[in-house]
């Protein structure tokens, strides 16, 4: 489904992927687990199509698809989608609003039929059911004035609705507390199927409690220096990063 | 007397002081002096009353300077070089075809879902075909001839009704106001004129689209109001569409007069041709438009949206007058390329318990400059008054810029004031989430735009809103990036 060979990239002149081999194959959750500055977040931006983010060497293909060369709103058409560290806000902007365009322009891009407002309220009670999400976020401005959990819950039912092939989950649990991050999990959990991949960016070992991964993978300095099962994760958390630096390093 | 001897004598008498303009032409040259505002109102056929209203302006007007205080910048007018009457044009010297038009303002109408034979007649071309606004207009009428509105041209309203026209043309902006109302009373081409008797609400709300002989307004356009007591009107002002002119100048004047418990509502979507990349050619639109409410209880509300001109000037106002009376202003303005916006309003509350709000969203985009400037002022007697003032700058690019001037005069202790201000900018890391869940730039712009906008758009008419929010995508395409 996505395979990455080699892949550099640079951020303000400086050189943060040095050369990042990874693939994901259809349904398969990998967890992408890595110290601060290793280039986590970097990835996912660079998947997703973020500016000011230089790709230098290497490539990066999503079924069959060369990755770099499309523009954001391209790569999200084909089915990727990047639950986001920090939720922006859009003042004004109406929760539902946003998404039925949002959905609507995937859809419309594929060549398929435009829901309209009946069908799409319809498909938007649905999927806060799974989610055991309710209506409340649906009235308000895109993530304006909301809570941090409330952030992230807002960002899976946006994934729920859009139903990406390819969720990139940058760091959804920084700044969530023991039972916010449950629901987002469980959220996760839930849209959890064959046909969906997806890949989950943390610095801590906590939220693969709730998550459980096929595959951990280790980042350092901008390479996959590990990869292992979910006891890869654990043993990280007992030994630490430094552990793996130190491995790295003697490689 | 006939009006073709009054026409005569008009142009014998001045002929002797030198003035030679044949008033019979189509359009009189350039130049203005007694002779040409005589002979404008001679053309028109105005009564006696009308003439003398109009020099006294002029008169007036002579010793009035231009002012130099808004933030714009602009080339000296020079108001000799301007024809002051212009017959409405005959078919041959329109444009014959399509062809002959700004492939740009084209491209815009088809976007907005125009149909051809209304972007003929927008952008100036001979129309044969008769479409359907004039049977539309015809049932209108009877409409509101049946509730006892009159809505017809300024000019008819001489003519018809001179005693209401008398009393209270220029009640509101008297022709001392200010340079351009001064010019326009002395020169006015045609307007609207609109009187609602007592305890009547207007049974539909008034567009000037559908009074067809609104066309050819010319450059000095001026509309008159009344709201007798107890009666409730709405008037639409503009269209989405982008208008082209030949004039670069318009100074238009409108006045509001609310009466006891009177409530209007006057929407303007202004669209006038911004000019070229360059600015070359748009339009000056330097209005003066003032509301007065007369009455207790009475409402005037102001909702404008303006996104064409190359330069605007322009403070709706109201004139809080009546105990317990409310005025109301709702802006939204965008300036891209090279436009240059001075706007704002003035709440001037003078009975007791009255209150105002003030709803100003500017977007500046491009090399646009904007600047909001308004005046709250409580009167001595202004007890228990009220404004809550909310002013926000949205800036696209780096290029643009917002200014805010809010002056506040408060001469009553019990006066109850509040005012917000923001300045805010469409940021990288909005777009890019938009684009991530699939949603293209210039959607993304829009939405943010429209998002921003939103309280005052809830102050539109729900038909013009939309326009208004599709006007707003389209004047905003390419902006960024």
């Amino acid at each position: 489904m996505l395979a990455v060979k080699g892949l550099r990239a640079n951020v303000g002149g400086k050189e943060i992927l040095r050369g990042l081999d990874f693939s994901v194959g259809p349904g398969e959750v990998h967890a992408i687990m890595g110290p601060n500055g290793s280039g986590k977040s970097t990835f996912a931006h660079v998947l997703s199509g973020r500016e000011g983010y230089e790709v230098t060497a290497g490539s990066a293909t999503f079924e069959g698809q060369d990755l770099l060369t499309l523009e954001p709103e391209e790569r999200a058409q084909l089915g990727l989608f990047l639950a986001f560290q920090y939720p922006v806000e859009l003042p004004g902007v109406n929760n539902t609003y946003f998404l039925k365009a949002a959905l609507n322009s995937i859809l419309k891009a594929r060549g398929e039929p435009e829901l309209d407002a009946v069908s799409f309220l319809r498909l938007i009670k649905e999927k806060l059911k799974i989610l055991h999400l309710d209506d409340s976020l649906l009235k308000r401005a895109v993530n304006a004035g909301f809570s941090g959990g409330e952030k992230k819950r807002n960002e899976i039912f946006q994934m729920a609705l859009l139903e990406p092939k390819l969720a990139i989950l940058d760091e959804t649990d920084s700044g969530l507390d023991i039972d916010a991050l449950r629901v987002v999990a469980d959220g996760v959990n839930a849209l959890r199927s064959p046909e969906r991949s997806m890949i989950v960016v943390t610095h801590y070992q906590r939220l693969l409690d709730y998550i459980q991964p096929d595959v951990v993978h280790v980042l350092s300095k901008g390479r996959i220096i590990r990869s292992g099962g979910k006891e890869l994760a654990l043993e990280l958390e007992e030994k630490g990063y430094g552990w793996i630096d130190a491995e790295g390093q003697a490689a | 007397m006939t009006s073709a001897q009054a026409v005569d004598d008009i142009v014998g008498s001045e002929y002797e002081h030198g003035f030679t303009t044949d008033i019979a032409s189509e359009t009189f040259p350039p130049g203005l002096d007694e002779g040409v505002v005589r002979a404008i109102s001679a053309r028109k056929g105005e009564p006696e009353f009308m003439t003398e209203w109009r020099l006294k302006a002029y008169r007036h007007w002579l010793t009035m300077r231009e002012p130099a205080w808004a933030a714009v910048y602009y080339p000296k007018i020079d108001f000799q070089s301007i024809s002051y009457f212009s017959a409405p044009k005959r078919p041959e010297d329109m444009p014959k075809s399509l062809d002959e038009i700004d492939p740009i303002l084209l491209d815009t109408y088809n976007k907005l879902g125009i149909p051809l034979e209304e972007q003929k007649a927008l952008a100036g071309i001979a129309v044969d075909a008769v479409f359907d606004s004039v049977s539309v207009a015809t049932t209108f009428r009877k409409s509101l001839a049946e509730a006892g509105v009159i809505f017809c041209s300024i000019s008819e309203a001489v003519h018809d009704y001179p005693e209401l026209i008398q009393q209270h043309l220029g009640s509101v902006v008297p022709h001392t106001d200010n340079y351009y109302a001064g010019l326009n009373a002395a020169v006015y081409s045609d307007g609207t004129f609109v009187y609602v008797p007592k305890g009547v609400r207007c049974p539909m709300e008034l567009s000037t689209y559908f009074r067809i002989n609104a066309r050819n307004t010319g450059q000095f356009e001026r509309t008159l109001i009344v709201a007798e007591a107890g009666s409730y009107v709405s008037y639409l002002e503009g269209c989405t569409a982008p208008q082209r002119d030949e004039n670069q100048l318009h100074a238009a004047v409108v006045e509001l007069i609310a009466m006891e418990d009177a409530e209007i509502k006057y929407s303007t979507v202004q669209n006038w041709y911004p000019g070229d990349a360059q600015g070359k050619g748009g339009i000056y639109n330097f209005v003066t438009k003032r509301g007065d409410c007369r009455g207790a209880r009475s409402k005037i509300s102001w909702t404008q949206v303006e996104t064409g001109s190359a330069i605007t000037w322009k403070y709706p106002s109201c004139l809080l007058r009546g105990d317990g009376s409310v005025g109301e202003f709702y802006s939204v303005a965008v300036t891209k390329g090279r436009q240059q916006a001075d706007t704002g309003t003035k709440m001037i509350h003078i009975g007791k318990n009255t209150s105002s709000t003030i709803v100003s969203k500017g977007i500046s985009a491009g090399e646009g400059t904007q600047t909001y400037r308004g005046l709250v002022r409580i009167g001595p007697r202004a007890e228990g008054a009220r404004n809550h003032t909310q002013c926000d700058s949205l800036l696209i690019g780096d290029r643009c810029s917002a200014n805010t001037f809010p002056y506040i005069e408060v001469k009553h202790p019990s006066a109850n004031m509040e005012h917000e201000a923001t300045t805010s900018k469409i940021s990288d890391d909005q777009l890019f989430y938009c684009r991530s869940r699939g949603l293209t730039e210039e959607d993304a712009v829009s939405m943010i735009v429209n998002g921003f906008c939103k309280e005052v758009f809830n102050e539109l008419p729900m038909e013009f809103a939309v326009e208004a929010q599709k006007l707003l995508s389209i004047s905003l395409e390419g902006a960024v990036g």
